[in-house]
């Protein structure tokens, strides 16, 4: 019967136990809880304030990450589900002169105001349009539609996704995922 | 976001899962893909001592199509039921019910078996599941044993699943070519909860006359009802407006809503009479072909 989170031993504490995973293309090693969030661990452990706090409860859409590529929200995912596996922020954008064609379409388009809601709006937007290349508007608008905009921008950045998906994206590779 | 802390196991097997669980009733919960229980635990609404995470498990994934019936695996995802061309030729309605839940990245992680599992009477997937007939199956150190969904649901978050059961899969009806299923539900934001929502399955013969229905109303009640007397009255009929408005008003007097903070009682009952009709015409439509066929 396994009783352990993660491969390894426990810390002095009995609490926090070793978890790696891939953050960015990077490996990470960090001691969490089973009780910490991934956002928590994403955060508070690694520093990774792009991805951000909004609800908890995983309406919101700003914590989103993509885990093996799939969108999820890391306020309901434990850090140690992400054991072994590939975490992607918005950091994680693959870019070359340091904007993603998405974000760039973003900057066009004037769709990020106060950017509270932009990183997870890029990450959804950016593994939708990957999944269906050819999205039409309104399939744009539902996909999006989980992620909440304080400024109520909408217009704008549905512009911008859909520019960004009409002009036939290079970064439509996706790596393995969950869910069968 | 912070949860207070538990004993977390991630068993690689269905005994190991059944055997951790089974040792550390009655405090233990079983987590599948979290989207309900993870926010309950972040409000405190819920305190288990230990969680016994089953997403290791293999072989509790994915969909087969078999003579006519379906088998999902307990840990599918929503967006697998959505985008899987299996459930979208042989049960559509599944597909679209799978669709309208929460938001693309609860339905990435979200599964169909905690869904049914954790019983939300406003959720979709147990709408769908009492509309269909569905059977769940179930798994304790016992051994296994397959329930119907009208028999499974017992109240609000209520079902018969005991202590130390585990659900592993569900099997439901690939729906025929003389059918036709209708979805509708009354939300304020997209991906909400609905505050009423009505699912409909209509069945003819080949001179379009309605042979059986199956109509069931969420949110208006603690588990989905299934409304027999409006049944009852298309079954033999021919599905004209009429027919459908005299199975429509049979509505109200069938439900139980609550109020709450949402919607009253009395306009989920009005409500439940306007959705139950959307479902049955889109149902009606699809099964007579005058709205391209049942896809």
């Amino acid at each position: 019967m396994s009783g352990t989170p993660v491969d390894g031993q426990p810390d002095q504490s009995g609490e926090r136990w070793p978890l790696h995973f891939l953050l960015n293309g990077r490996r990470v090693d960090v001691w969490a809880a089973p009780h910490e969030t991934l956002l928590a661990v994403l955060r508070d452990a690694l520093g990774a304030t792009e991805v951000k706090y909004g609800c908890g409860e995983g309406v919101c859409g700003t914590c989103t990450v993509l885990l093996d590529g799939a969108p999820v929200n890391a306020c309901l995912l434990l850090g140690v589900q992400a054991q072994g596996r590939t975490v992607t922020t918005v950091k994680g954008l693959p870019n070359q002169d340091g904007l993603h064609p998405l974000q760039r379409a973003f900057v066009q388009h004037e769709a990020a105001q106060c950017g509270f809601c932009t990183p997870g709006m890029l990450l959804v937007a950016h593994a939708f349009v990957r999944d269906h290349p050819s999205a039409t508007r309104e399939q744009i608008r539902a996909a999006v539609a989980g992620n909440l905009c304080r400024c109520t921008g909408y217009t704008r950045i549905v512009d911008a996704v859909e520019a960004y998906a009409r002009a036939g994206n290079p970064t439509s590779n996706r790596g393995g995922r969950d869910g069968g | 976001m912070y949860l207070s802390p538990f004993l977390y196991f991630t068993p690689t097997s269905l005994d190991d899962a059944l055997a951790v669980l089974q040792a550390h009733l009655p405090d233990a919960k079983v987590l599948a893909g979290g989207q309900s229980l993870i926010p309950l635990l972040s409000m405190g609404l819920a305190r288990p001592s230990v969680l016994i995470d089953i997403n290791n498990l293999p072989g509790l994934q994915g969909v087969t199509e078999d003579r006519g019936r379906l088998r999902i695996g307990a840990l599918t995802r929503h967006y697998d039921l959505e985008t899987c061309r299996v459930v979208r030729e042989h049960c559509p309605l599944l597909a679209e019910a799978a669709s309208l839940i929460g938001n693309i990245r609860v339905r990435h992680r979200g599964t169909i078996g905690g869904s049914l599992a954790h019983a939300d009477p406003a959720a979709e997937l147990p709408l769908v599941a009492a509309a269909l007939d569905a059977t769940l199956e179930i798994h304790s150190p016992e051994g296994t044993r397959e329930i119907a969904a009208s028999r499974f649901f017992l109240g609000y978050l209520q079902t018969d699943l005991a202590p130390g059961e585990i659900v592993t899969g569900v099997r439901l009806p690939a729906l025929g070519a003389s059918t036709g299923y209708g979805l509708a539900e009354l939300v304020r934001r997209a991906g909400d909860f609905a505050i009423v929502a009505a699912c409909a399955i209509v069945h003819v013969d080949e001179t379009r006359r309605c042979t059986r229905v199956a109509l069931a109303l969420g949110g208006v009640g603690p588990y989905p009802i299934r409304i027999r007397s409006a049944e009852d009255l298309l079954a033999g009929r021919s599905l004209t407006n009429r027919d459908i408005h005299d199975a429509a008003d049979a509505v109200p007097d069938e439900v139980a809503p609550e109020s709450d903070i949402h919607a009253s009682a009395a306009y989920r009952r009005a409500m439940a009479r306007v959705m139950a009709r959307r479902a049955l015409e889109a149902a009606a439509a699809r099964a007579t072909g005058t709205r391209g066929g049942h896809g």
